[in-house]
């Protein structure tokens, strides 16, 4: 047989189930850790996603809080509507994920990651972490500009903590899905149509902007099976000093991580079909 | 006389796309230590069939076995044994040199231990050692084929797969890539299988050559021994012309093209 076997490779084999897990841990970190370096080689884009929020937070939101009749479960709009926008723009930012997979596709870059003996679920869960961090940046922005605007935000420190993890499983979510997404429509023409029609629904038939109770019953089951309404509802909990949550934190959190694990499985089935 | 050993072979290996037979039971051997080359024009089925062995497409029927391993049962024990350069760029030009070498690694899973030293090795094997920490948007063709080289053989695999190896190169760079090729072989004894539809590559790389049209397998043999069959005074052109006469379905399709030159692009 093989004249030579590498060493790196018989460790790859016949090993025990610590040195397997911590091989699985190193090739997630692998994924994630390109996409950081990629950030940190060129961190415009830290910049330019900060607009977003800003933006809805400055003309939106100013001018809504003066809308009357809409009952923001009694406080004030403006800390109803942060959480929402810190939601909204992470996954807007998660959302178009997949676009980077298709363009990744096309260069040749994902055949690399495909002939590797990396298992799809940790190629797939790579890009969710990296996700994870982006979305971290982001909310530093957004607690900045709510700090700007006398939102009364809550920095007990296991608040921030829930806070950082609500906001690394909303991105996970949101890119995986939209990388099963990329893979099923595989051309970046039809992904930008899909993923213009998605991120719309997704963020208004949620409770991001006005809460659940005042839309139309039809609307209120779609919101309820929204992941995105369980997060900004962990959100509100925890971002705000004195936040409730409507729905209990542990549904919230139970709905985000199971869904992000079934969507996890449907993206590392489908990510081979991208080179085939 | 004991059988010789392999590291590829492949036995009536098919795969049909809806009606259309891209790669039709196909077998050869490979033997270790060997460059192969797999010859034909676009459209013969190079692609579809390196697509099979490296476990990116499964076949429809028949059957192949990579370093040992079954490409359908054991495909992660195949790709942890091989290597292989697409034909479009899969170095990440955001990156540097460095970077997607360490990548690899930890792909690869080249214990922690070693990493730096490998990459060093191989940085210095492929003649890239100063360039290391520049990003590789800023490096030439030849340079970044080399390093794909690189990046692909890092956990040392017993076969690396290379598709098209100099599409887009000018002659001075694609002679430096064959260089290091050689060498790389001749340290590791890796086995090397290469598509090209450049006859003077094969000719001067490979020690056999598969030819494939349509689909088939049409002649496999030496340069030599395929030239002789020929005619005394014949190049390995003769060779292709003899069997690929120019009927429908060699003039490779829109996709192809397309690829075919993007690559030449980003290479280039």
């Amino acid at each position: 047989m093989s004249a030579r076997p590498a060493e790196a490779f018989r460790a790859t084999h016949e090993r025990s189930l610590i040195a397997a897990a911590a091989g699985y841990g190193t090739q997630v970190f692998a994924v994630a850790d390109v996409e950081l370096r990629k950030l940190m080689h060129d961190p415009t884009e830290i910049f330019t996603r900060a607009l977003q929020p800003a933006i809805w937070l400055l003309l939106f939101g100013q001018v809504m809080a003066h809308v009357r009749g809409l009952d923001a479960g009694g406080g004030n709009y403006l800390d109803f509507l942060v959480p929402g926008i810190l939601a909204q723009s992470v996954l807007f930012a998660a959302i178009f994920y997949g676009i980077s997979a298709i363009w990744e596709r096309d260069l040749g870059i994902l055949h690399r990651y495909m002939v590797s003996p990396a298992p799809r679920t940790a190629l797939v869960l790579g890009k969710a972490v990296s996700a994870a961090v982006r979305g971290l940046i982001q909310s530093v922005i957004v607690y900045l500009l709510a700090l700007l605007m006398h939102v009364d935000v809550s920095f007990n420190p296991l608040h921030l903590i829930g806070v950082a993890a609500l906001i690394a499983l909303g991105s996970s979510l949101f890119a995986t899905f939209s990388l099963a997404i990329a893979c099923i429509v595989k051309t970046r023409e039809r992904f930008m149509g899909i993923g213009q029609v998605l991120t719309m629904p997704i963020f208004f038939a949620s409770n991001a902007i006005y809460p659940i109770d005042i839309m139309p019953d039809w609307l209120r089951g779609i919101s309820l099976a929204n992941p995105l309404s369980y997060q900004v509802d962990a959100l509100r909990a925890l971002m705000l000093a004195g936040g409730e949550s409507k729905f209990g934190l542990a549904t919230d959190f139970a709905v985000l991580l199971g869904v992000t694990a079934v969507l996890v499985l449907v993206a590392a089935r489908l990510y081979p079909r991208m080179t085939a | 006389m004991k059988p010789r050993a392999t590291i590829v072979e492949t036995a009536s290996l098919t795969r049909r796309f809806g009606t259309f037979t891209a790669v039709d039971a196909v077998s050869f051997t490979v033997f270790p230590g060997e460059i192969f080359g797999l010859i034909g024009s676009n459209g013969a089925g190079k692609s579809t069939l390196v697509k099979m062995l490296t476990t990116m497409l499964p076949p429809t029927s028949g059957r192949a076995v990579v370093a040992g391993y079954d490409v359908v049962r054991n495909a992660a024990n195949v790709r942890a044994h091989i290597g292989y350069v697409p034909q479009l760029l899969s170095a990440d030009g955001a990156l540097t040199g460095y970077e997607n070498l360490l990548f690899a690694a930890r792909l690869y899973l080249v214990p922690r231990a070693e990493r730096e030293k490998r990459i060093r090795t191989a940085l210095e094997r492929m003649g890239l050692a100063e360039f290391a920490d520049r990003l590789v948007q800023g490096y030439s063709g030849g340079m970044i084929r080399r390093l794909e080289i690189a990046q692909s053989t890092i956990h040392e695999p017993p076969v690396l797969f290379m598709d098209e190896p100099t599409v887009g190169l000018d002659p001075a760079a694609r002679h430096v890539v064959w260089a290091h090729v050689r060498q790389l072989q001749e340290t590791l004894g890796t086995t090397i299988i290469m598509t090209t539809h450049l006859m003077d590559e094969a000719d001067q790389m490979c020690d056999r050559i598969g030819l494939l049209h349509s689909g088939r397998l049409q002649a496999v043999g030496s340069p030599k021994e395929l030239k002789a069959s020929i005619g005394p005074e014949a190049t390995l052109d003769d060779v292709f012309a003899s069997i690929a006469d120019t009927g429908a379905g060699s003039e490779g399709s829109y996709r192809d093209v397309r690829q075919t030159r993007r690559s030449i692009q980003s290479h280039s």
